[in-house]
């Protein structure tokens, strides 16, 4: 998995270098949770996308499309040979991700704040269908600044829906800075548990890690579990790690290249 | 002159929430993927009857409709046929943006309810009117938005809508509604129904403002003026052919409608009389204003929105129609 995470990185890099805008951070630092999800945790089958009874995965950060797309076409949803044509005019790899364009993705996202009331309507549509299909929502920490997040947190506790786990890419950078000079969002995990969560607290690059989470998550019954994964914006890419510049910046041509050198 | 018995006779029926209500039970015998949310105002928007009959298949969603209408997205592309219910005003301005980008965007099986449209909730006061639901609604594109004006109408719209796949806004309102249809009446989405014959100009209501075209048609008959009045239950889409034959056949055409005239059913119609047929038009909505407490029928009558309104519209129309020498 680890191989897959390379490239996958290696894919981001290169589409959104050729696209000339997109959100590398953000994209990176998610790497290690998607490939997790797609390569291990989840039950799905990409010759048979609308499989009733799948696990499904939901972008609430839908501005890290890259990283979904990537993976996607790693696994056979999409093509490979056409992640480059990201952004552009009549791609289905559309600047954030969109079912009209992709059938095999689960939800239209890109306005933040509505994954996880996605995934619980989901998760309800699951249960009162005894499938043991789970639901995965990925939210980025600026995101949950938005209000229908905890909306979605006190309705998920509420309904018991203990078939959906929300993810926070816990990266500490958004688009105008870091998420604690922007508008606070820490204590993270106190404020999930508040809200009637199980919840567990990871490092989000620790692939080992994210499965023994996904598992605990799985077996926890009564409540909906968050996952409170704590990485590194632009992970993988030395100048990329870490700054702000990188939330919604392309890497330049001599970016791209230094990059790749670095995920060789 | 012998009097002769009304057509219309617009008894009192019950508020269109109310047969929506019911009319939802109904399908969900019928259908066990309907599933129902609401926003602590279920007994109000009468979904309270499908909680008491499928208690397994209710949402209490909270006061949170943002949240209400996206985990209907979620239902929606998970296969389920979800209902949503608020007041307009609350679904459809707190739940815009999910309306938007998780409903109407990927063109979702979500049915949507505001109940309490309009002014004429009464003494609550403006911030629980809707004065904007029409314009909001047909701003998203693949919508079909529904509005009954009496309860046989509601009733099987509601049934109709459900049937129908794809995105869908009912617009109801809290006072019980004059009957205007009998029971075995046939209604199909995206057709007016022309519910008086006329030749001199057409009144092209919905919602409330049906009873009121009906009353003014009986009012300037007296007078040997002939109004067309049509139904138009179903704002978008809007039956084009109905509009386009009235102003070819009447020449003149008034909208009236408890909406905002910006944004509301008037400029649509205009829309299409100017891309079909251009004629004299005049509008009986709300002119770029909120309202205030009172009963229904004070607001209704001091904000210009019943048949008294509508006559004198006509009677503008008419004048420009035939300007007098």
């Amino acid at each position: 998995m680890q191989a897959i995470a390379k490239r996958i990185r290696r894919g981001i890099i290169e589409m959104i270098g050729a696209a000339k805008s997109g959100h590398p951070g953000g994209s990176l630092s998610a790497v290690e949770l998607v490939v997790a999800l797609y390569f291990d945790v989840m039950r799905h089958d990409p010759s048979n996308p609308k499989w009733p009874d799948r696990d499904r995965f939901i972008l609430s950060k839908g501005h890290a499309a890259p990283v979904l797309y990537a993976a996607m076409a790693e696994c056979g949803y999409t093509p490979l040979d056409q992640l480059n044509t990201l952004r552009k005019l009549g791609s289905i790899y559309q600047g954030h991700p969109d079912v009209r364009f992709i059938p095999s993705l689960e939800a239209s996202t890109g306005s933040l704040g509505e994954g996880v009331s996605l995934a619980l309507g989901m998760g309800l549509t699951a249960r009162l269908n005894g499938s043991p299909a789970r639901t995965y929502a990925m939210m980025g920490d600026g995101e949950i600044q938005e209000g229908q997040i905890w909306e979605s947190a006190m309705f998920g506790a509420f309904h018991k829906v203990d078939n959906i786990v929300a993810i926070v890419d816990y990266n500490g950078i958004q688009l105008d800075g870091f998420v604690k000079d922007i508008m606070e969002v820490a204590p993270l995990a106190a404020k999930w548990r508040a809200f009637g969560w199980h919840t567990v607290e990871i490092d989000g690059h620790n692939i080992p890690v994210i499965q023994a989470a996904f598992k605990e998550a799985s077996e926890t019954k009564g409540k909906p579990t968050a996952i409170i994964a704590h990485t590194i914006k632009g992970k993988g890419v030395s100048f990329m790690e870490n700054n702000p510049k990188f939330h919604g910046t392309a890497p330049t041509p001599d970016e791209v290249k230094l990059a790749l050198q670095e995920l060789q | 002159m012998t009097p002769t018995k009304p057509k219309f006779e617009l008894k009192l029926g019950m508020a269109t929430r109310e047969a929506f209500g019911k009319a939802l039970v109904v399908a969900g015998r019928e259908n066990k993927d309907i599933v129902v949310g609401d926003a602590d105002l279920s007994k109000s928007t009468y979904t309270s009857l499908f909680h008491n009959e499928f208690p397994d298949r209710f949402f209490s969603c909270g006061i949170a409709e943002a949240n209400m209408v996206a985990i209907a997205a979620g239902f929606a592309y998970a296969g389920k046929i979800p209902v949503v219910a608020s007041f307009s005003c609350f679904v459809m301005n707190k739940g815009f943006e999910q309306l938007r980008v998780t409903v109407a965007y990927p063109k979702l099986n979500v049915k949507v309810v505001g109940t309490h449209s309009g002014i004429s909730i009464g003494e609550d006061g403006p911030s629980q009117m809707s004065v904007e639901e029409t314009a909001l609604a047909c701003s998203l594109p693949g919508f079909v938005v529904i509005s009954p004006a009496d309860e046989v109408s509601a009733t099987a719209l509601v049934l109709a809508a459900i049937k129908y796949v794809g995105p869908v806004f009912i617009r109801t309102g809290r006072m019980k509604a004059p009957i205007i249809y009998p029971p075995d009446q046939k209604f199909e989405i995206g057709k007016a129904i022309e519910l008086m014959e006329g030749t001199d100009v057409t009144v092209i209501a919905t919602g409330l403002l049906v009873a009121e075209a009906i009353r003014a048609h009986e009012t300037l008959e007296a007078e040997g003026i002939s109004v067309r009045v049509i139904d138009v239950h179903t704002i978008k889409p809007l039956d084009r052919a109905a509009i386009q034959r009235a102003a070819a056949e009447t020449g003149a055409i008034v909208v009236a409608e408890e909406h905002l005239i910006d944004g509301g059913l008037g400029v649509r119609v205009a829309q299409v009389v100017g891309e079909t047929h251009p004629c004299v038009m005049e509008f009986v909505g709300i002119h770029d204003t909120y309202a205030e407490s009172g009963t229904p029928e004070q607001l209704l009558d001091k904000y210009g929105l019943v048949a008294r309104d509508v006559i004198a519209a006509a009677r503008r129309a008419l004048a420009r129609k035939k300007p007098r020498a």
